[in-house]
């Protein structure tokens, strides 16, 4: 799995006009920053190989984290910049827009990063990304046969999901 | 700010769906018996089921995070509480509570008046020390360990041993900080 549309979780993208079709791709990630499953719906440049993008991804994530929680203007109790947080520990952010897309991201305690990727003028996706975690867990966490860690390969994961994406975004 | 999470876990519990507590009690214990079969050495079951219980809490941290809404903990004593009350309400329809704090915070034991485990079960001469609910601590200890917390879980009181009350240890080692998890150069 080297390039994107190459690999067998990559679906085929529907067609970029139709309704409900704002989201361009999502990312799940664990606390070891291994990318556990990738969606694309509609995504026209890819500049990077698919492990290059998911660290990218994962990197900035990271670091927009420890730099929010350093600008925090209410906490008093913060570490130098790049210092590891504890678990807990200072703020987070719940999403970022650029003028072409809008970044949705949360984390549960437990290390389970959720990010979507969607059109600029989506609205507030904290309680669709929360759904997205429920689903998660249904699908993924409850498969006696999902080792924790590995990418997931489950259908019926992935068409729920895309089922509920084209609903939201 | 965060949503607080609930206080105890009755309404996730009222809406769960749910298997009969017997075959449930029945099925727990079959699965100690065949361990007993398998392993025959007493002290190999406690570590056996406390691993099984370890692999299952490491799960079960998702589901109780996905259905409880709770966010992050402040501290350990709100972490443990809402072990108590919402985690054991959740998952064994029973209510434990928290006593026995050390003076800084880190070691505290959950305390069980009711546990569906034992329903049926009386320890024979030939297994006096097992620690029949050992999957417990092991699933306390997984799920914690998800959420960063390396803990230390063992059995102070057990009625199967004759004591008044099941009581858990639960000793904090430490908590793990979030690291950046790629080298540089890779």
């Amino acid at each position: 799995m080297q390039f994107f549309g190459g690999s067998e979780i990559s679906p085929s993208p529907p067609a970029p006009t139709a309704l409900g079709n704002n989201a361009h791709m999502m990312y799940v990630f664990n606390r070891s920053g291994v990318c556990l499953l990738y969606r694309e719906w509609n995504r026209p440049l890819h500049t990077l190989n698919a492990q290059q993008d998911h660290k990218l991804m994962f990197g900035l994530l990271f670091s927009l984290k420890s730099l929010t929680a350093k600008m925090d203007p209410t906490s008093a109790e913060k570490g130098n910049l790049g210092v590891p947080q504890l678990p807990g520990q200072g703020c987070s952010f719940h999403s970022f827009r650029t003028n072409t897309y809008k970044l949705s991201f949360m984390e549960s305690p437990s290390g389970i990063k959720i990010i979507l990727v969607t059109h600029p003028r989506t609205g507030d996706l904290r309680d669709s990304l929360n759904h997205i975690y429920n689903l998660y867990v249904e699908y993924v966490v409850r498969n006696p046969l999902y080792s924790a860690g590995t990418p997931i390969r489950s259908e019926l994961f992935n068409t729920t999901l895309d089922q509920y994406v084209r609903s939201i975004a | 700010m965060a949503p607080v999470g609930p206080r105890t876990g009755d309404a996730i519990f009222s809406n769960v769906e749910r298997v009969n507590a017997e075959l449930f009690t029945l099925t727990y214990g079959a699965i100690v018996r065949q361990l007993l079969t398998d392993l025959e050495e007493v002290e190999e079951v406690n570590k056996q089921l406390d691993q099984m219980g370890y692999n299952i809490g490491i799960r079960l941290i998702d589901e109780f995070l996905a259905k409880s809404n709770v966010s992050r903990c402040i501290d350990f004593k709100e972490t443990a509480e809402t072990i108590a009350k919402v985690g054991f309400k959740m998952f064994l329809g029973v209510t434990a509570s928290v006593t026995n704090w050390d003076a800084d915070g880190t070691c505290c034991s959950i305390v069980l008046e009711d546990n569906p485990l034992v329903d049926f079960v009386e320890l024979p001469d030939t297994c006096q020390g097992l620690y029949y609910c050992n999957i417990l601590s092991g699933v306390i200890r997984g799920a914690l360990e998800m959420v960063s917390m390396k803990t230390e879980v063992t059995w102070v009181r057990d009625m199967l041993r004759g004591d008044d009350a099941f009581e858990l240890q639960v000793k904090l080692l430490k908590q793990v900080p979030e690291e950046y998890p790629y080298k540089d150069d890779e």
